[in-house]
C-alpha cells in the first residue's frame, strides 16, 4: 500500500512523459529501419519458397522431357539390348520392381500392422502402475524407440543386412534377399502409423463392443481396424512409395540382372537399380534410357502418393510423404 | 399363443447362453493366439535391431581384426593390392561430414524460411498446397535426385557458383582453390541440402504452428514487426523442436547414398580427402556402393562393411544425441502454473 | 509519408503534425476532457458483422468498463483501438479512432507505432516464456531500438513498482517469467505493457483466468493506474465493472446499447435491454 508514494504525484508523471519523450524519439529513429528489415524478411522467405520450387519443377521437366522420348511398348517389355545399343527396353527392371516390392509388402505389411495394433491396443503409453503394466510399458517404449531408430538408418545398412542373413546364407542373390531388406525399412513405417491412427479411433467403439461382451482380437480386428482401415492403408501406401524408389538396398542383394524373373532365390533386377546402372555408364543411349526408367519409376510413385491423397482427404489423416 | 410364445423365448434363451458358454472358451483361446500373433510381431521389430547389429558385426570383424578399429576409423589407406591389402575409413568419414556439413549449412536456413513462409506469412489457402508441393520434393526417389544431378544441376552449379566463387575466392582462400568441374563435394552438398528441405521445413513449419497465437498477440502489442514476433515470440519457444527437425534432417543427409555416388566425384583413399570446397570425394555410403559388388576380396568386402558399421555408429550417435538435446531442452517448455 | 520539419519535437509517425505532438505531450487539462474518440466503428470477421457502428468517447484519466453477454463485440471492439483487429485473417473494420485529434486509422499512420502510444493486457497472461522477468519487462522497449542499459533497469523497475510487483520479484529479476504464479503473470505482463509508457491501456478481461484475491489486486491496481493512463477494460464481471469504472458501456449484439456514467448504467439504466442484463435476466 505505501507503494503509492513512488507512483502518485507530479513527478512520476513528469517522469513518465519524459520516458515517453525518450522513447519515441529513440522509436522513430528505428522505425523505418524495422519496417525495411521486415520487409526484407518476406522477400528472402519467399526466394527460400521458390528455390525449393524450382529444383522440384526442373526435375519433373527433365524427366518428362527426357524420359517420354524414350518410352516405347519395346522399351517398357524388352530386356536390354547389348550394352551402347539403344535396342531394348527395361522390362526385366519394371518386372523386378513389381515382384520385389510385392513380396517385400507381404512380408512387411502384416507384420507392421501387427505390430501397430500391439502398441496401440495392448501397450498404450501411459498405461498403469503396477509392475506388470510398468514391463509392459518398457518393452512398448523400447520398441517405439527402436522403431524410430530403424527409420533413420541408412539404406545402404540395411542393405548389408539383407546380404549377410540371406544372400551370404542361401549363396546366391535373391529377391528373398531384397525383399526382405525392403520388408526392415518398411515395418517400422507401417506399424508407426498404425498405431497412430488407431490411437485415433475413439474408445466408445471398444468399449462399446466389450460391454456386448465381445473378445478382445475381435473387437480389434472387425471394430477399431475397419473403422480405421483408410489411415492404415494410407501408412502401408506410404511405405511401398517409399521402397519402390530405394535403390542401395538392392545393390547388395538381388543384384540386378538383363534377364526377367527366373526365381526367387535368383537375382532379379529393378528400376531404380536399372536407372543407377544405365546413369554410370558412359553412353548417350544409356542415359537417355535411364531418363525413360526414371519416367516410370516417377509416375509409379505419384500413382501411390495420389492415391494416398484421395483416400486421406478430408479424413484427417496427417501424412509426411517418404519421410516420418 | 402366448404360452406358445413363453416356450420359444425359453428355447432361445437356453440356444443363446449355450451359445455364450461356448464361445466364451473360444474366446480365450482366439484372444490368446490373437495376443501372441501381435506380442511376436511387435517383438520382431525389436529382433531387426539385433539382426542389423549382428550383420554388420560379423560382416565386419575381419576387417576390425586386421586393422583394428581405431585403425581402421583413423586409416586412410585403400589399398586392393593382394599382398599389401590395407583399408582406412577416414577420409569417407570426412566426406561424409563435410558433404553433410553443407548440406545444413545451405539446406536449413532455407527451410527455416519455408516455414516461415508457411507458418506466418502465407494466407491458409496458399499453405495448404504449398505444403503439399514442397513434400513432393520428398517423393522423388534419391536416384532420380542424382540423375538430375549428374545430368542438369551440376553444369549449372559450376557455371553459376562454383566458378565465379573460384574467380573470386581462389587466389586468396586456398579453400577455394580449385578449378571445379561441377561433380565435387560442394555440389554434393548443394543437392544434398535440396533433399533434407522438405524433412526439416514441415517439421519446422508445425513447430511454428504449434505456438499458441497469445505469444505473437503478446508480441504485436508491443509494436512488432512480423519478423521480430517471430523472432522475439515464436523462434524461442519453438527452439527445441527446430533444433530436432535440423537433426533430423541431418542424420537424413549422412545417410544418403545414390545421390551422392553420383556427383561427388569418387575419389579413393587419400585423395578422397577434401581439402578444397570444390575437391572430388567420397562419402561412406557411396564408396559401399560403389565398390560392394566389385570387391576383389574378402578383406575388402568386410572393409566395406566396416564402413557401414561406422556409418551405423555415426547415425545412432546423431539419433541419440538429437534425443538427449532436444529433451534438455524440453525441460525450457512453458506451461502457465497455477 | 509526409515529411515534418523538427522545431520543437520530433514527429512521432508520418502525418504527425508538430502541433498534435506538443499537445500529446501537455499533462491533461481537466477531467472531462475526451483522450479518445470512437466514431462509427463497424468490425467484421469475414461476412459477420461483430461491431455495429459503434461511436463513444473515452474521457482522458478514466476507467470505462465494456460490458455486455458474450459475443457482444465488446473485446472485438476493444482490439479495434489498438488495431490488433485487422491482424486476424478474413477480419477487416471501418470507421474512425480519434486519438488526440488524429485518426489512428488514418492511411498514412503505421500501425505498430500504435501500439506503442496504447498498450494491452490479455485474458490469459502470456509472458515470454524462454525470457526472464527483467527481459519480459523490457522486451518492448529494446524492441523500438531503447539501448541504454541504466534507462532500461529505471523503466523495468518502475514499471514492476507500478503493477505492484516489484517488492515480490526484485531480487529475481534474472528468473524465467513463467515460475511465477498465474496473478503474477498478468501483473507482469501489465509490467510489459507499461514499460512503454502508454497513454492508454486496454485490458481485455484481465482477472478471468485469475483467482479472487490476484484479482482485487488488479483491480486495485486500475485506480491506481488511472491518475496516470487512460483505461478501458472489457469484463463479463458486472460487479467488477462496477466496482471499477467511472464510465461503461453495455453492448449487446454488436450494438451499443447504452454509454453513461457507471452509477447511473447500474442504479438508472435508460434502455430496458440495459436493465434485463443488469438484473441477471439474460447473460
Amino acid at each position: 500500500m505505501g507503494k503509492k508514494d513512488k507512483l502518485s504525484g507530479e513527478k512520476s508523471r513528469n517522469a513518465s512523459s519524459d520516458y515517453r519523450q525518450i522513447f519515441h524519439e529513440v522509436s522513430l529513429k528505428h522505425a523505418s529501419r524495422r519496417r525495411i528489415t521486415d520487409k526484407i524478411i518476406s522477400i528472402l522467405a519467399i526466394v527460400c519458397v521458390i528455390g525449393a520450387i524450382i529444383p522440384l519443377g526442373s526435375i519433373l521437366l527433365e524427366v518428362i522431357k527426357n524420359g517420354a522420348a524414350v518410352i516405347s511398348i519395346q522399351f517398357l517389355t524388352q530386356p536390354p539390348g547389348s550394352i551402347g545399343s539403344d535396342s531394348g527396353g527395361i522390362g526385366p527392371a519394371i518386372q523386378g520392381t513389381l515382384i520385389t516390392v510385392g513380396l517385400a509388402s507381404l512380408i512387411g505389411a502384416p507384420i507392421g500392422i501387427l505390430s501397430g495394433i500391439y502398441l496401440s491396443e495392448f501397450a498404450p503409453t501411459g498405461s498403469g502402475k503396477g509392475v506388470k503394466e510398468r514391463a509392459i510399458s518398457f518393452f512398448a517404449n523400447t520398441i517405439r524407440l527402436f522403431n524410430d531408430v530403424l527409420t533413420g538408418l541408412p539404406s545402404i545398412v540395411i542393405g548389408i543386412v539383407g546380404y549377410v542373413t540371406i544372400v551370404l546364407a542361401i549363396n546366391s542373390f535373391s529377391v528373398w534377399a531384397g525383399a526382405f531388406a525392403l520388408s526392415i525399412i518398411m515395418i517400422p513405417i507401417i506399424s508407426r502409423v498404425t498405431e497412430e491412427t488407431l490411437k485415433l479411433v475413439p474408445n466408445s467403439l471398444r468399449e462399446a463392443g466389450y460391454s456386448l461382451g465381445i473378445s478382445k482380437s475381435k473387437i480389434t480386428l472387425f471394430i477399431v481396424l475397419k473403422y480405421a482401415k483408410d489411415g492404415v492403408l494410407t501408412g502401408v501406401i506410404l511405405a511401398v512409395a517409399r521402397i519402390a524408389g530405394e535403390t542401395a538396398p538392392l545393390i547388395m542383394t538381388i543384384l540386378g540382372t538383363s534377364l526377367f524373373f527366373t526365381g526367387l532365390t535368383g537375382p532379379v533386377d529393378a528400376l531404380p537399380l536399372k536407372i543407377w546402372r544405365l546413369a554410370s555408364q558412359p553412353y548417350e543411349s544409356a542415359h537417355a534410357f535411364g531418363w525413360g526408367a526414371a519416367l516410370v519409376l516417377i509416375l509409379i510413385i505419384l500413382i501411390l502418393s495420389a492415391s494416398i491423397r484421395i483416400i486421406a482427404h478430408g479424413k484427417g489423416i496427417r501424412v509426411r510423404t517418404g519421410t516420418i | 399363443m402366448t404360452s406358445g410364445s413363453i416356450h420359444l423365448n425359453t428355447d432361445i434363451k437356453e440356444r443363446v447362453s449355450s451359445f455364450l458358454v461356448g464361445d466364451r472358451k473360444r474366446k480365450k483361446i482366439g484372444d490368446k493366439v490373437f495376443h501372441g500373433l501381435v506380442l511376436g510381431t511387435a517383438a520382431y521389430t525389436l529382433f531387426i535391431i539385433v539382426i542389423v547389429v549382428f550383420s554388420v558385426g560379423v560382416g565386419s570383424a575381419k576387417i576390425f581384426s586386421h586393422e583394428g578399429f581405431i585403425g581402421f576409423v583413423t586409416g586412410t589407406n585403400w589399398n586392393a593390392v593382394e599382398g599389401r591389402e590395407s583399408y582406412g575409413a577416414l577420409p569417407y568419414i570426412i566426406g561424409t561430414l563435410m558433404s553433410s556439413g553443407i548440406a545444413l549449412l545451405i539446406g536449413v536456413p532455407m527451410s527455416l524460411g519455408i516455414a516461415f513462409f508457411l507458418a506466418e506469412m502465407a494466407p491458409s489457402r496458399l499453405s495448404s498446397p504449398l505444403s503439399f508441393v514442397i513434400e513432393l520434393l520428398a517423393a522423388v526417389p534419391s536416384i532420380i535426385y542424382g540423375l538430375w544431378a549428374l545430368f542438369v544441376f551440376r553444369f549449372l552449379i559450376k557455371d553459376w557458383i562454383e566458378t565465379p566463387l573460384y574467380n573470386t575466392l581462389g587466389p586468396y582462400i586456398p579453400f577455394f582453390n580449385q578449378a571445379p568441374f561441377g561433380l565435387d563435394v560442394f555440389s554434393a552438398g548443394i543437392v544434398l541440402a535440396i533433399m533434407i528441405i522438405p524433412i526439416v521445413s514441415s517439421i519446422s513449419r508445425d513447430v511454428m504452428k504449434a505456438v499458441p497465437d497469445t505469444q505473437r498477440e503478446a508480441a504485436y502489442s508491443l509494436g512488432a514487426t512480423r519478423w521480430e514476433t517471430s523472432r522475439m515470440a515464436v523462434f524461442p519457444y519453438g527452439k527445441s523442436g527446430l533444433l530436432g527437425a535440423s537433426i533430423l534432417g541431418l542424420g537424413r543427409a549422412v545417410g544418403e547414398t545414390m545421390l551422392v555416388t553420383l556427383i561427388i566425384g569418387n575419389a579413393i583413399g587419400p585423395s578422397a580427402i577434401p581439402t578444397t570446397l570444390f575437391s572430388q570425394s567420397q562419402t561412406l555410403s557411396s564408396l559401399i556402393a560403389n565398390e560392394f559388388n566389385e570387391a576383389s576380396s574378402d578383406l575388402q568386402l568386410s572393409a566395406l562393411i566396416g564402413l557401414g558399421a561406422v556409418l551405423l555408429i555415426l547415425t545412432l550417435i546423431i539419433n541419440i544425441g538429437a534425443r538427449l538435446m532436444v529433451s534438455k531442452m524440453v525441460k525450457v517448455s512453458p506451461g502457465v502454473r497455477e | 509519408m509526409s515529411s515534418s520539419s523538427n522545431e520543437e519535437v520530433t514527429s512521432y509517425s508520418p502525418g504527425w503534425s508538430n502541433v498534435d505532438v506538443n499537445k500529446m505531450l501537455a499533462p491533461a487539462t481537466t477531467q472531462a476532457s475526451i483522450k479518445l474518440s470512437i466514431q462509427s466503428v463497424n468490425a467484421w470477421f469475414g461476412k459477420k458483422h461483430a461491431v455495429k457502428n459503434v461511436s463513444l468517447d473515452v474521457k482522458e484519466n478514466s476507467v470505462t468498463a465494456f460490458i455486455g453477454p458474450s459475443g457482444c463485440g465488446k473485446t472485438t471492439l476493444l482490439r479495434c483501438i489498438n488495431r490488433m483487429h485487422e491482424m486476424t485473417p478474413n477480419a477487416r473494420s471501418d470507421g474512425k479512432v480519434i486519438l488526440d485529434g488524429f485518426d489512428i486509422y488514418d492511411k498514412s499512420t503505421d500501425s505498430a507505432m500504435i501500439k506503442r502510444r496504447i498498450g494491452m493486457v490479455f485474458q490469459k497472461p502470456n509472458p515470454f516464456p524462454t525470457m526472464s522477468i527483467h527481459d519480459n519487462v523490457a522486451a518492448g522497449l529494446k524492441l523500438n531500438g531503447v539501448r541504454d542499459k541504466k534507462l532500461i533497469r529505471d523503466v523495468v523497475e518502475q514499471s514492476l513498482v507500478s503493477a505492484a510487483l516489484w517488492e515480490e520479484v526484485k531480487n529475481d529479476l534474472d528468473k524465467p517469467g513463467m515460475g511465477l504464479s498465474g496473478g503474477q503473470q498478468q501483473r507482469l505482463c501489465l509490467a510489459r505493457a507499461l514499460a512503454m509508457q502508454p497513454e492508454i491501456l486496454l485490458m481485455d478481461e484481465p482477472t478471468s483466468a485469475l483467482d479472487p484475491i490476484a484479482s482485487s489486486k488488479i483491480e486495485e491496481l486500475v485506480q491506481q493506474l488511472k491518475e496516470h493512463l487512460t483505461i478501458i477494460i472489457v469484463t463479463h464481471n458486472m460487479q467488477q465493472a462496477a466496482r471499477v469504472s467511472e464510465y461503461t458501456a453495455f453492448m449487446y449484439l454488436g450494438e451499443l446499447i447504452e454509454y453513461d456514467q457507471t452509477k447511473d448504467i447500474f442504479k438508472n439504466p435508460h434502455k430496458e435491454l440495459t436493465e434485463k442484463y443488469i438484473s441477471g435476466r439474460f447473460g
